[in-house]
């Protein structure tokens, strides 16, 4: 089929009236303490600004966890671990995980315009992704607390110890809920550091575990950047560590922790394809790939960045594409109706404005819909990069932000070879109408999730984790609990 | 609130405005033979029915306020197909019922005329008289509604009298046995006689998506009626639960959405059935925006087959007006 010319933009009758969140249930202190041993206390290191992408306002200041604060708190935890979390009878510690998880169900819009304000994600996000999404983590692992002994993963699985964790800007909350559930289901208790651009929901966790009377020192939260981060991977008394971050990042603590008798789960960057058979529903397709590319600005480790497309109907695909993504509303992440929201600093900004440039200068062709961006914040628009060869800087570095690079393939042999032709393994999407087409490339292709006829969908019951440079063990599912357990076989 | 009516076109039902369909030149061979129909609708690309229902779940969300409010309460109001189906319609009942068409409501002269009025064949003489020179179409179900099942000649004499009767748009059933057993070009062959039997008339095709229950079929339907003539597509007879929902009336956007972009020529989408808060409109306004565009968002291309509807988009324009609720006395039962 040929696609006609789309005809002339009208102007748009029906113009949402703008439906802003309220931000007044969010109380934002003027500056913000570690969490160390059940208390907030003054973090010994230099204080730092955290701002909201979407207007460059400077929202609080929060604490700087210097080494001895990090050692202070790895005391705490261990102190926790050996006198109260360790010996606590396994239903109990699935009683805590219940009421954290209650209460943040509870506390759910709050901590949804919070993500948002210091993320720069919609609310649409926060709100029925994020925060919902971290509770059934909670939720999930709470079941699992008593029923460690049964989970098929050998006779008596114990707790490691003191997790040290260190998690990203993306999805600041649910990375959270990611790290902690599983290791305090597991009868681990944990010091995590937040990103350094977006540490306001974890402190906000922090009153939420003070809430649930959580015996103090379970988890104890240092704020800080690269440095703090340095000190909970490298302090002698963490017994494992965990972190969901870049690749370059995830190399440095795979170093720093070699050697040592810490056990280590890392959950790096990607490349993923996303393939779209010619017998595929094109319509949801479509979706699939906005979803894919577009979810959270781009900002996603397994996000569908590569458009691997059948050659015979690209021109069809890419037309039905540019007519969706000139509906997507790109703006304020409190309106409601917002699709697309701020890029989360401007370092990252400036990352993707290199890449893409550098797409540009390689030859691939970038095309953007006309979108008018807020004058104040870091803001840029979706971008889709056509005739993109496999050796272009755009078609094997990970962007994280809101850019895709189409690709073609012939055959379906020819769009296995160049989905697995990346460094990375961490996801990959099938689109065909055709079971037993999905059944056979699912099984060709070299990532940790394979997502069919659906992209970016997320659930606590389903493992999740990388091949190569996408990291190492799998969050999520019965076999995340492996990462926080000795003695752990696999059956 | 003078400036709720602002966004109606004057123009928006008279004949003048009409576009007649062109001939769809590109598909003009599909209907060769039945082997050629057959794998020309199945070689349509599928729809995978759990990300069409996600698709809608989403738009649901969106949230309409304010001046857009305002905006898409009269535009619903303006696309109603006010409709009374039942065996018990009298000539008062329909005369009752064009009354409120004319004038919902009597409290707020801005308040907008619905589209059209919508009744069975015998009656359309009663609404036509009713409604006069109101610009108010008359439209009348047709073709052995609701179940289709009569002979074609029954069909045609039913269009025919509902045409003679003054019946401005003829709303006919497609044969769902037929397409079922997948005798494709019969329903085709059927669509074309009756359009022709309708005359100057407007084609609605009632697909009846709630007995083809898979959008593959709807989408199949939705294409077949458009290249037979159709001037609208519409979901259900409103005598099948389920009627009218998000995503069949999804893939029907879709499909003319397509069909526009590959022939040149806009076809109308109904959904009937079902759809009777001002929360649902508000929903396929939305879906309509987002899916085949705002060129589509007027009562020449888009309708609401509905009775209940009506009441509750003037309470809430009642509401938006004054600020504060009503109740069910203060509009009026018909």
């Amino acid at each position: 089929m040929t696609t006609a010319p789309p005809s002339p933009a009208k102007p748009n009758l029906f113009e949402y009236a703008p439906a802003p969140e309220s931000r007044s249930i969010v109380d934002i202190k003027p500056s913000y303490g570690l969490f160390i041993d059940g208390e907030f206390v003054d973090g010994t290191g230099e204080a730092f600004k955290t701002v909201n992408p979407a207007t460059e306002e400077v929202l609080t200041e929060v604490s700087s966890g210097s080494v001895a604060d990090v050692d202070r708190a790895v005391a705490a935890a261990r102190r926790a671990f050996t006198r109260v979390w360790g010996p606590m009878r396994p239903a109990d510690r699935g009683k805590y995980l219940f009421r954290i998880a209650r209460l943040l169900q509870e506390r759910a819009r709050e901590f949804a315009v919070l993500e948002s304000l210091d993320n720069g994600k919609p609310i649409r996000e926060s709100r029925d992704v994020d925060i919902p999404l971290a509770a059934a983590h909670f939720f999930y692992h709470a079941g699992w607390a008593d029923k460690l002994d049964f989970a098929g993963l050998g006779p008596n699985p114990r707790p490691l110890g003191v997790a040290g964790q260190v998690i990203p800007w993306n999805f600041p909350m649910l990375m959270l809920a990611w790290k902690v559930a599983p290791a305090l289901a597991t009868g681990n208790t944990v010091v995590l550091k937040p990103a350094e651009t977006t540490p306001l929901t974890a402190l906000l966790f922090a009153e939420i575990c003070q809430q649930a009377d959580l015996p103090p020192g379970v988890v104890n939260i240092v704020t800080g950047a690269g440095e703090t981060g340095r000190a909970v991977v490298e302090h002698g008394d963490v017994d494992k560590v965990a972190f969901t971050g870049s690749t370059e990042v995830g190399k440095s603590i795979a170093r720093a922790v070699a050697g040592t008798r810490k056990s280590l789960t890392l959950e790096l960057g990607g490349k993923a394809a996303n393939i779209v058979f010619d017998d595929a529903p094109i319509d949801q397709a479509v979706e699939g790939i906005v979803q894919g590319i577009f979810f959270n600005q781009g900002h996603v480790c397994c996000a569908g960045s590569r458009l691997l497309v059948q050659e015979n109907i690209h021109d069809e695909v890419i037309a039905s594409l540019q007519r969706r993504i000139g509906t997507l509303r790109v703006g304020d992440p409190l309106d409601k109706n917002t699709d697309i929201g701020a890029i989360n600093s401007a370092e990252q900004l400036a990352r993707i404005r290199e890449l893409s440039d550098i797409g540009e200068a390689e030859g691939a062709v970038r095309w953007q819909p006309e979108c008018v961006l807020p004058d104040r914040g870091f803001w840029f628009p979706p971008t889709v990069f056509t005739d993109v060869s496999p050796a272009h800087r755009i078609a094997r570095d990970e962007v994280f932000g809101p850019v895709l690079s189409v690709l073609t393939f012939r055959t379906p042999d020819e769009a296995v070879a160049k989905a697995n032709n990346t460094t990375y393994g961490l996801s990959a999407g099938i689109w065909t109408e055709k079971g037993s087409r999905i059944l056979k490339i699912a099984n060709q292709l070299r990532a940790g999730v394979v997502w069919a006829n659906t992209f970016n969908k997320f659930d606590p019951t389903s493992p999740f984790g990388g091949y190569k440079q996408s990291g190492y063990g799998r969050e999520g599912g019965r076999h995340g609990l492996t990462g926080y357990l000795k003695g752990a076989t696999h059956s | 609130m003078a400036g709720m009516t602002h966004v109606l076109d004057p123009d928006a039902l008279s004949d003048g405005a009409r576009l007649l369909p062109a001939p769809v030149d590109p598909f003009s061979d599909v209907t060769r033979s039945d082997a050629a129909f057959r794998a020309f609708l199945h070689g349509l690309p599928g729809v995978d029915q759990v990300g069409a229902e996600s698709r809608v779940a989403m738009l649901g969300t969106r949230s309409i306020k304010t001046t857009a409010k305002a905006w898409a309460i009269d535009t619903a109001i303006s696309m109603v197909d006010l409709t009374t189906l039942e065996g018990s319609d009298t000539p008062g009942k329909v005369r009752s019922l064009a009354a409120k068409a004319r004038r919902p409501d009597p409290g707020d002269l801005n308040t907008p005329p619905v589209a059209a009025v919508c009744v069975y064949g015998d009656l359309a003489g009663v609404a036509r008289q009713a409604l006069g020179n109101s610009g108010i179409h008359v439209a009348a179900v047709a073709t052995a509604f609701p179940s289709g099942r009569a002979s074609r000649a029954i069909k045609i004499a039913d269009v025919k009298d509902a045409v003679a009767n003054g019946a401005d748009e003829i709303d006919m059933v497609i044969d769902r046995g037929a397409f079922l057993a997948g005798r494709y070009l019969d329903v085709y062959d059927e669509i074309v006689a009756v359009k022709e039997a309708c005359g100057t008339a407007h084609l609605k095709v009632i697909l009846e998506t709630g007995e083809l229950v898979t959008l593959d079929n709807v989408r199949r339907a939705s294409w077949l009626a458009m290249l037979a003539g159709g001037d609208f597509i519409k979901t259900s007879t409103g005598k099948i639960a389920p009627a009218a929902t998000l995503p069949v009336c999804l893939v029907m956007l879709e499909a003319v959405r397509d069909f526009r972009a590959q022939t040149g020529t806009q076809i109308g989408v109904k959904p009937a059935g079902g759809i009777r808060t001002t929360q649902d409109a508000m929903k396929h306004l939305v879906l309509v925006n987002e899916t085949a565009g705002p060129d589509w968002l007027s009562p020449h291309w888009f309708r609401f087959g509905a009775s209940s509807l009506l009441n509750d988009l003037l309470l809430q324009r009642q509401k938006l007006r004054t600020g504060h609720y009503s109740g069910p006395d203060y509009v009026t039962v018909d």
